[in-house]
């Protein structure tokens, strides 16, 4: 038999790859279904073969006021709600890795909590409380809605990169005449930049495409997914709605991917220095 | 307002209490301008926190710590004329070596073009010229250790502190680099302070040396003093090893039954029927076991049918024959009476 010198691992039997091909089938042909119709000249039936092909559909979508309307929701729920991730994951990162205080375990247990409730859940608990303190339902409490799994995803990866940074580098800095901001800024941030870019992808792609919590705290607003589902009982609009879930997925497929390489690549060069 | 005449550090009763703990238990202690200093002990001896009380990481629970008489009990590390090499280097991984070392003169805003000549000095004087533009992750570990260096003392402390900074090295490399250290601290005239576990890093770098146990110093004196006049018994078994003798049998050498410790190198063998001379002080035993180490042999002697002493002799003459058939002879154990050391206590 031949051994081959590049690889020690053993090569997968032809039913494993098939096995993983239908795999990959089975999750992205839903997807391929979705842009092919984007496509169709016909407006409320799928039919196969395509009758024709035509890319009006993008035109239309473009003209469409609602759809902006809920596209630049989205978008700055998004946003918000991953920047307050953002300080909020940092912070409470930093606390549970530098202090040892009385529950921080329970505090790590909780802060994580959200992410594995059922969003129905989260939802409900979120419309009582917010409903029960007589706070009108707006765009700030989708946001809050949102952050509070975005904070979750941030608080992970910082967490895990503080574990794996030496900690007297900390003490490094400041005995060579930084103080805590200059710390911060020159030593702690560039070590946990790409996790926070990492986490803050997660968190804008995560919120970008919520529905269940959303349709729990939003008021008159419709967020992009919520205005999607809406779409289902209008037929005539189908191709239109294939054309915004492309956008979709292109939109959330980008951070995600990304995030995914930085992460990659940072845990690479941090195992040479460790 | 700082004293150039005043000793460069000063403990003024320093304790330093972890709940019960007492890590550090009112300490005086003085270090002089331009000593090579070492703390010494077992971990948990408390020398790793009067380093890091100096450093100011960590503050005494009462006392005062004077930096050239100027109290800095309370000052946070980045104000305090003291830099620190650390155990596990603590370089910073996203910077190359340049940046590293630059970093105390970079926070302290000093200009590039003066920052580039003394990074220049740095790394000439830690023999690493040409290495500024590598990541830490690319160096060796002895290498590493010299960037360490050469960050600490960019900033030219007054008091350079070193934890343990050839623990995680080799044997080889670990004794090339105490020489390159000594050297380096007499070429910069910067006070070092040296913590270290390994007795025999402190006797060879050191001008003096402490050792610390539970949270106290046990001694504090040139490496020749606390090798040959141990204060107390921890002294005498910590640093190298020692015969410690005792009760009836201090009783009849010395005449009294108070403790006294004996190194090994310092007994003389002979045999049973040797006349010692006047200042000598002797002892009967049967050698009880013989292990051959190649440059000596170390005997096991019983005394008495009680006590054993450590003996190490230097086979100057003799072979590993010679010496491993001495077992079960009766001998006559020497010493002068100058080299044993009275144990207080």
């Amino acid at each position: 038999m031949p051994s081959s010198s590049s690889s020690t691992r053993p090569r997968a039997t032809w039913g494993l790859t098939l096995a993983a091909l239908g795999t990959l089938l089975f999750l992205h042909v839903p997807m391929w279904i979705i842009f092919l119709y984007t496509l169709t000249p016909d407006e409320t039936t799928y039919t196969f073969p395509l009758p024709g092909f035509t890319t009006k559909w993008f035109g239309v979508a473009l003209q469409r006021a609602d759809l902006w309307r809920a596209l630049t929701l989205s978008f700055q729920v998004a946003s918000i709600a991953t920047v307050a991730a953002l300080i909020l994951g940092t912070l409470a990162a930093a606390a549970v890795y530098r202090s040892n205080f009385f529950g921080r375990e329970s505090i790590s247990f909780l802060l994580v909590l959200p992410i594995a409730l059922p969003g129905i859940v989260t939802g409900i608990a979120l419309r009582t409380a917010i409903g029960g303190l007589d706070i009108p339902f707006s765009f700030w409490t989708i946001v809050i809605g949102h952050a509070t799994f975005c904070v979750v995803v941030v608080y992970n990866n910082v967490l895990a990169r503080f574990r794996r940074t030496s900690a007297t580098m900390i003490e490094a800095s400041m005995d060579l005449g930084a103080n805590s901001f200059q710390t911060f800024r020159y030593v702690v941030l560039p070590n946990i930049a790409t996790a926070l870019l990492a986490g803050g992808m997660l968190a804008f792609a995560l919120s970008f495409d919520e529905v269940i919590v959303t349709t729990f705290t939003a008021g008159q607003q419709t967020t992009l997914p919520i205005w999607i589902f809406s779409q289902l009982s209008r037929p005539r609009d189908r191709p239109v709605t294939n054309v915004v879930a492309t956008i979709v997925i292109l939109i959330t497929f980008l951070p995600i991917f990304f995030a995914q390489k930085i992460s990659a690549d940072a845990s690479d060069t941090e195992g040479e220095t460790k | 307002m700082n004293n150039p005449s005043a000793p460069a550090i000063r403990f003024e009763k320093v304790s330093r209490h972890f709940g019960d703990v007492k890590a550090v238990d009112q300490v005086d202690l003085e270090i002089g301008d331009g000593e090579f200093f070492s703390m010494l002990g077992p971990s948990g001896s408390g020398k790793t926190t009067c380093l890091r009380m100096i450093a100011g990481f960590d503050r005494p629970t009462s006392g005062s710590i004077h930096l050239y008489g100027k109290e800095v009990s309370s000052l946070p590390p980045y104000d305090r004329d003291v830099n620190t090499v650390f155990q596990d280097y603590a370089l910073f991984p996203h910077m190359n070596v340049g940046d590293n070392i630059a970093y105390g003169l970079m926070v302290k805003k000093v200009a590039k073009e003066e920052r580039q000549k003394r990074v220049d000095e740095m790394l000439e004087l830690v023999q690493l010229s040409g290495f500024a533009g590598r990541k830490p992750s690319q160096l060796s570990g002895g290498q590493r250790q010299r960037v360490a260096l050469a960050r600490a003392l960019i900033n030219h402390p007054k008091v350079l502190l070193l934890d343990e900074p050839l623990g995680a090295l080799d044997l080889k490399l670990r004794q090339q680099m105490q020489i390159e250290l000594k050297s380096i601290q007499k070429r910069v005239g910067i006070t070092f302070i040296f913590v270290t576990h390994d007795q025999e890093e402190a006797i060879t770098m050191s001008d003096r040396i402490a050792v610390f146990s539970q949270g106290r110093i046990e001694q504090i004196g040139s490496p020749s003093d606390i090798y040959e006049r141990p204060a107390s018994a921890f002294v005498a078994g910590f640093v190298g090893t020692s015969n410690l003798v005792s009760g009836e049998v201090a009783k009849r050498i010395i005449g009294s039954d108070q403790t006294f410790s004996i190194r090994p190198e310092k007994i003389r063998l002979g045999s049973a029927n040797d006349k010692p001379a006047a200042d000598m002080l002797s002892l009967d035993g049967i050698i009880r076991d013989v292990v051959y180490l190649g440059l000596y042999t170390r005997y096991l002697v019983e005394v008495d049918g009680s006590v054993d002493l450590v003996v190490i002799e230097q086979n100057l003459k003799t072979t590993s024959m010679d010496v491993l058939s001495a077992k079960g002879q009766k001998v006559r154990l020497s010493w002068h009476k100058d080299h044993m050391s009275r144990l207080g206590g």
